[in-house]
């Protein structure tokens, strides 16, 4: 002991003591959510079975399961069916809602002549949309796309355009010392810097994509997992239901992860490295 | 040596006559009033002053970022309506565009400004290697490939510098470059651009608070007096060239400063100050 120098380096595997509790819990925090989510079902499970709720009213976990497994196949055409619809709706969303992005947040004219009728536009509730969708293009897969594209097609646009109409007027005056034109200012800057919102606006678009075309299936096709669930009501198949329900919210989830991942990748500046 | 003010021969390179520039509609506003400024081609000025007497406007004047209110601004004889690309500007605060690399922050004028934007996709390489002597040169070799925001906020501005002089500018605006340097690392930069400067002569006009570093670097020490900003007072540096630290431990060195200081002393208060050149 004597022999030790009095000051050590830090010996990088050993923990320092106050950090010993915070590794813990970080451990942990991968499982939380699984945790969570087991604790929550084997709750549901608990109290449909100890209150002897009828399988029309609630069905239980287990219900749901076996109806998932009893009605796979069908489950999954209509899944994949809904996912198409979605992601077709979504990638429609994309296009232009950053287009419509980048023109509006690049003009402050612009901005102001069109953001009222845009705020108008998103209040409209959008089910009160499909029955005119339907009548102009009929039942299937058109209305749904379209109504998944309306939803999720405006927070992708407010956002893009926030992040280039809020540029710091400093990052603008480095390009225009130079001479840049206006286009290349939104290029350089103003799209570098819509990025973070962007990435946050799709997290938020592909949820909501996938109500507006489930929504949609529900009254005007029938296929997709919306039409699926109706179907399924009408004839008192409610763990059918409740396992529509499930589906679309693990591919909700999915494609979130999808988001989040390509986001770190393109904008982790934005964390300044903390990720 | 000092190459002197411009003589009727050799029209001034950067000309402010009458200049004004309010940031609002009223008098209040006023940033900097009845400007008057000649700049020879090739000469290094340096610009000294209260703090919030307009030096920055003044930038935003000559680099046509912002309109005068009034009066004319000339670069290179022809009127000033916007920016130029010959002039290659560092701001106060080191602005860095984060999602970019160090390296390419400092090119970015490269992708902007003629020749260079048309050339650089071919000789992207040879561009890159002329960034990366510049960052060796202010010291920030194997940086090259970081974010700015793992750079501390000297290392930044010492990038911003570079970006000001990777498209070999004719006309340099620096506003404070070495502001939030230590001292010795400040010493060493004076070296720098005086090298530079010695190389290439491009117009420099440095704004700064350090009055040894004007002194240094300077042909000739602009002081502005309290807001609304006006220059008051003109000195002509006599040290010969290249100068070294040795010069600034001179008696004329100090003296200079000790009356620069005096003058910005009575331009704070508002005492108007007794010129003499
Ligand atoms: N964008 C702006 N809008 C309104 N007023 C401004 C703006 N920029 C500067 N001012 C005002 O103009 C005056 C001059 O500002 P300027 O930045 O030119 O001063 P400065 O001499 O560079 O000061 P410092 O030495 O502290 O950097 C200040 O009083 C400031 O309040
Ligand atoms: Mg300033």
């Amino acid at each position: 002991m004597s022999d030790l120098p009095s000051v050590m380096p830090p010996d990088p595997d050993e923990p320092l003591p106050f950090e010993h509790t915070e590794k813990m819990s970080e451990r942990l925090r991968p499982l939380l959510p699984w945790l969570v989510m087991g604790a929550f079902l084997l709750l549901w499970e608990a109290v449909v079975r100890l209150f002897h709720i009828p399988v029309f009213l609630l069905p239980a976990p287990s219900a749901v399961a076996a109806s998932l497994i009893e009605w796979a196949p069908q489950i999954r055409d209509n899944a994949l069916a809904t996912l198409a619809t979605t992601v077709a709706g979504f990638a429609l969303a994309i296009v232009f809602g950053v287009a419509g992005g980048v023109t509006i947040g690049s003009s402050a004219t612009l901005y102001a002549a069109f953001y009222p009728l845009l705020i108008g536009f998103n209040a409209v509730p959008k089910v009160a949309i499909v029955p005119i969708l339907v009548v102009w293009f009929g039942i299937g897969a058109v209305p749904a796309i379209l109504t998944a594209f309306l939803i999720s097609f405006f927070p992708i646009l407010v956002n893009v355009a926030t992040g280039i109409a809020t540029v710091e007027p400093e990052l603008k005056d480095v390009l225009r010392a130079l001479g840049a034109s206006n286009r290349q200012i939104v290029a350089k800057v103003g799209l570098p810097r819509a990025m973070p919102y962007f990435f946050a606006s799709l997290k938020v678009a592909i949820t909501v994509a996938f109500v507006g075309s489930i929504m949609s299936e529900t009254v005007a096709s029938n296929v997709g997992i919306g039409s699926l669930m109706m179907t399924a009501s009408a004839r008192f198949e409610v763990p059918l239901v409740f396992a529509g329900l499930v589906v679309t919210a693990v591919m909700g989830i999915l494609l979130y992860l999808v988001a989040e991942a390509i986001e770190k990748r393109v904008v982790g500046w934005a964390m300044r490295g903390h990720r | 040596m000092s190459t002197t003010a411009a003589s009727p021969a050799t029209p001034p390179f950067v000309e402010l006559r009458d200049v004004a520039l309010a940031y609002g509609a009223t008098a209040a506003t006023l940033a900097v009033e009845r400007l008057n400024l000649a700049v020879a081609d090739g000469e290094f000025v340096a610009v000294v002053g209260p703090s919030g007497c307009g030096k920055s406007s003044l930038m935003k004047v000559v680099t046509g970022l912002w309109p005068p209110s009034r009066g004319r601004v000339t670069v290179d004889g022809t009127a000033v309506k916007g920016p130029l690309g010959i002039v290659g500007m560092a701001f106060q605060n080191s602005v860095q565009l984060p999602w970019r690399t160090v390296l390419d922050n400092v090119m970015l004028p490269l992708e902007i400004v003629e020749p260079h934007a048309s050339r650089l996709r071919r000789e992207r390489r040879s561009y890159e290697a002329k960034a990366r002597d510049l960052l060796q040169l202010v010291g920030l070799a194997g940086y090259d490939r970081q974010h700015p925001w793992q750079l501390s906020g000297g290392m930044q501005q010492r990038a911003s510098l570079c970006r000001a002089l990777i498209h070999d500018p004719r006309l340099l605006m620096l506003d404070e470059p070495f502001g939030a340097l230590d001292m010795f690392t400040r010493e060493e930069l004076w070296g720098v651009l005086q090298d530079l400067w010695i190389a290439r002569r491009p117009t420099v006009i440095l704004v700064t608070h350090d009055l040894r570093e004007a002194v240094f670097l300077a042909d000739r020490v602009l002081v502005m007096s309290a807001r609304p900003g006006r220059i008051v007072a003109e000195y002509t540096v006599p040290f010969p060239r290249p100068r070294t630290l040795e010069t600034t431990y001179l008696p004329e060195f100090t003296e200079l400063t000790h009356e620069l200081r005096r003058l910005i002393a009575e331009a704070r208060v508002g005492v108007a100050p007794e010129v003499s050149s």
